[in-house]
């Protein structure tokens, strides 16, 4: 299987959230938009900011799980949970430089994206409606460290994106 | 099993400070589905006994904030106010996108019923079972822009030091008012995101009279379980596929593109207060505002897959620093063409302006157009208005719209919305200025007019709705088309869904069965269900009061313009025909089962099983058929 990466342009997300229905309802079998793997974030009203695991080189959460219960999926790439490992500590999120996993809202373990297995939910319904926001690419095998750029919080890429489509006012708004 | 509810509302007294959780018994639900048919039912048994003397900014009217079983299913989520309108005296459904009703539903609700008056300013914070009143003297007096960034963050920290869930929170649902919903203003919008209001019906001065200046809710469940899993799946994938692949015009141009169609081609937009309805500008709805101004060109809510709108922003220029969504089709003609502007950045700032007092772009350009006329017509002067109120002058009505919000000056009247405003005005100038109020039932008509007959509305689309001047809900019975009945766009605002993904009626019964597992058949709905609403919502549009009643033999009626022959364009000429008007009322009453006047009659009042709004219809009678 060919790695793939959820390559992402927030600028072009329309704010519909339906990755999110997509995702929630592959992984929880319900329409869940707390328990959606990819999270929308609207901090400022325009300024949408799909929030999903990045695949960091390095992976520090998987470094930082103190019970093994986080894996990489060789094939995929991905961070795989094991729920039955999982302490629900949140140690994997302190050490994320973009603060993305997070924890289930009913259930004891922490949840990541796991690509579907090569081929994502999220992109197929972003494609189908030609926002083209998220889609997949090919993980970049070169320079790997540009990928954990996008490992940000949603506070940091709104103020970006704030300043760039409103203008340097609304930047400050960010907390 | 219920399915597609929670079978929760939030009750909130907030004289008392009192909050509760109430169940509505299944048949009810089953009755009166959601939104604006639920709307009916509430308050019709808890205010209908006294109806007449409930003031709609008093602490006795009740504010409804409700969702239907479809919402959050149906791509495309709404949320549903209503209440004793304050502009028809009577009910209006208003509804509104955004997340809150996604959020409204994963908290574990279907909706919230608000009564009573706070003492100082507040807004309601629910967090699923976790419901406060809290302070918001911070934030009164304060604009939409500012009002929704204060609370994203003010919520964001709550959320992480009161819950020790881990992760980051997402930003909440948040309806909020602006300085013109606080001034008690009757045209004032329930406000959602920036710019997305809940407009008729004067809801924002509901909520400004309970000192309640927002509510913000954080959901954290799934949606309530359906009983047909795989055919509401099929359906959303369905309504999905059709809305991408075949509705392009409306995602590539939001509403927008209406401007093009109504204002050439079929003669129907706003221009200078209802003077024209063609104007040359033909292009004015689509590429002058694409390229020039939009910053986003897909901008939807919680699962739709049209994202009509769109977001606008000025960043240079007299108007830096304007933001509205689209503007809609809406906005662009009653800030735009009915003001005489048509440059696409004077339109976005007047929008921006209207949309961040928190006022209804509809019924606000309704009555900034108004104002301009008179003004025109030399009726009322500088001295009046305090400004030069010329047509095509983005800051001149910028600035009577502040005055409005504010209630300043002549601000004070127009904040009343056209119809109040003209009975006041034609007082006072001593002449009947009720001929240039382009208004049904005290709302302001959406921007489609009817002489030229190209339109979607039917001739008796505003005269007779029980929504007033309402385009969303005009009066018709062609029962195939969505947009000519008023009976089926009920059942949009009851399910509650968005009418722009809906390409196919079929679609919402389909979903209706599919998610709540009620074999409710389209006549059902439509002899029984929406029979039974319409007839209570005109009841009390009848029972009116305290300010304001109608007389169906004379309210009954289009504005006096829409007799006025169009001035310009191919339609030039034409004017609404009164016997075809007459004709086509008298056929509408025929078939719902109302007599000449309109008033239900008591055998179908029985036969819908209203027996109590028959008893108090016969007051109306009397008093119609001893005059």
């Amino acid at each position: 299987m060919k790695q793939i990466w959820i390559a992402r342009d927030y600028s072009k997300c329309s704010g519909c959230r339906r990755c999110e229905i997509a995702c929630s309802l592959k992984h929880e079998g319900e329409i869940w938009p707390e328990a959606s793997r990819i999270r929308i974030f609207m901090l400022i009203p325009g300024i949408e900011v799909p929030h999903l695991c990045v695949q960091c080189p390095d992976y520090p959460c998987v470094e930082a799980c103190p019970t093994n219960a986080l894996s990489i999926n060789k094939e995929t790439s991905a961070v795989e949970v094991d729920k039955e490992k999982c302490i629900a500590c949140g140690k994997c999120i302190d050490a994320c430089p973009g603060k993305i996993p997070h924890m289930h809202p009913t259930k004891k373990h922490i949840i990541i994206c796991n690509l579907c297995n090569g081929d994502p939910e999220c992109v197929k319904v972003c494609q189908e409606g030609r926002w083209n926001a998220l889609w997949t690419a090919p993980r970049p095998s070169g320079s790997l460290l540009s990928i954990k750029l996008y490992a940000r919080t949603p506070q940091e890429i709104t103020k970006d994106l704030a300043r760039n489509i409103y203008g340097e006012e609304f930047e400050k708004e960010v907390k | 099993m219920l399915y597609g509810y929670n079978g929760k509302f939030i009750e909130v007294d907030l004289s008392n400070e009192k909050i509760s959780i109430e169940k509505i018994d299944e048949q009810i639900l089953r009755e009166y589905i959601g939104g604006r048919a639920l709307a009916s039912k509430i308050l019709w048994d808890r205010l209908g006994n006294k109806w007449e003397e409930v003031d709609p900014l008093g602490p006795e009217n009740l504010l409804l904030f409700l969702t239907g079983p479809l919402t959050g299913y149906f791509p495309g989520a709404r949320i549903c106010v209503s209440g004793k309108s304050p502009q028809s005296n009577g009910i209006v459904g208003s509804t509104v996108g955004g997340n809150f009703a996604m959020e409204l539903r994963c908290a574990g609700y279907d909706g919230i019923i608000v009564s009573g008056e706070a003492k100082k300013p507040v807004y309601l914070f629910i967090k699923d079972d976790f419901i406060e009143i809290k302070d918001a003297s911070h934030i009164w007096g304060k604009r939409g822009i500012d009002t929704i960034k204060i609370l994203i963050n003010e919520t964001l920290k709550d959320l992480s030091n009161k819950w020790s869930w881990k992760g980051l929170w997402k930003d909440p649902g948040i309806l909020y008012i602006g300085p013109a919903g606080e001034n008690k203003s009757r045209i004032a919008a329930v406000m959602s995101k920036w710019s997305h209001a809940a407009g008729y019906g004067g809801y924002g001065g509901v909520m400004g009279s309970k000192k309640l200046k927002a509510v913000v809710v954080k959901g954290s469940n799934s949606l309530p379980p359906v009983a047909n899993k795989e055919k509401v799946l099929s359906l959303i994938a369905e309504v999905c596929r059709v809305s991408i692949q075949e509705k392009d015009d409306w995602r590539r141009w939001g509403t927008g593109y209406g401007g093009y169609g109504v204002g050439a081609d079929t003669s129907s937009e706003p221009i200078r207060n209802w003077q024209e309805e063609w104007h040359d500008n033909k292009s004015f709805g689509v590429d002058k505002f694409e390229e020039r101004v939009w910053i986003k060109r897909y901008w939807g809510d919680d699962g739709c897959p049209t994202t009509c709108l769109k977001l606008s922003a000025i960043k240079d220029g007299e108007f830096k620093g304007a933001i509205t969504d689209n503007p809609d089709y809406e906005l662009q003609a009653y800030l735009g063409t009915n003001l005489g502007i048509f440059t696409p950045e004077g339109n976005v700032y007047v929008a921006s302006v209207v949309d961040d007092l928190g006022l209804c772009g509809i019924q606000g350009g309704n009555v900034l157009g108004f104002a301009a006329e008179l003004y025109q017509r030399g009726i009322l002067t500088k001295k009046d208005l305090g400004i030069e109120l010329e047509w095509g002058n983005p800051k001149a009505f910028a600035k009577l719209a502040e005055k409005i919000a504010y209630r300043k000056g002549i601000g004070n009247i127009l904040a009343e919305g056209t119809y109040r405003a003209a009975l006041k005005l034609s007082k006072r100038k001593k002449i009947d200025l009720m001929k240039y109020a382009v208004q049904s039932k005290g709302i302001a008509i959406g921007a489609h007019g009817i002489r030229s007959g190209l339109d979607y509305p039917p001739i008796i689309a505003y005269a007779c709705s029980v929504q007033g001047g309402d385009h969303t809900s005009v009066a018709g019975l062609i029962r195939e088309e969505l947009w000519k009945c008023e009976l089926s766009m009920l059942f949009a605002d009851s399910g509650v869904v968005c009418s722009f993904n809906v390409f196919k009626l079929d679609w919402l019964w389909d979903f209706l069965e599919a998610v709540t597992g009620w074999n409710i058949t389209k006549e059902e709905w439509y002899e029984k269900i929406a029979a039974r609403v319409l007839a209570i919502q005109r009841a009390l549009l009848l029972l009116g009061g305290p300010d304001i009643y109608w007389d169906p033999r004379i309210h009954d009626e289009n504005p006096e313009r829409f007799y006025e022959p169009l001035p310009s364009g191919p339609k030039k000429g034409k004017a609404t025909d009164k016997e075809d008007f007459l004709k086509t009322k008298s056929e509408y009453y025929k078939t719902l089962g109302w007599d000449e006047y309109g008033i239900p009659t008591s055998e179908t009042l029985n036969k819908l099983g209203l027996k109590d709004v028959d008893n108090v219809l016969q007051k109306i009678r009397n008093k119609i058929y001893s005059s």
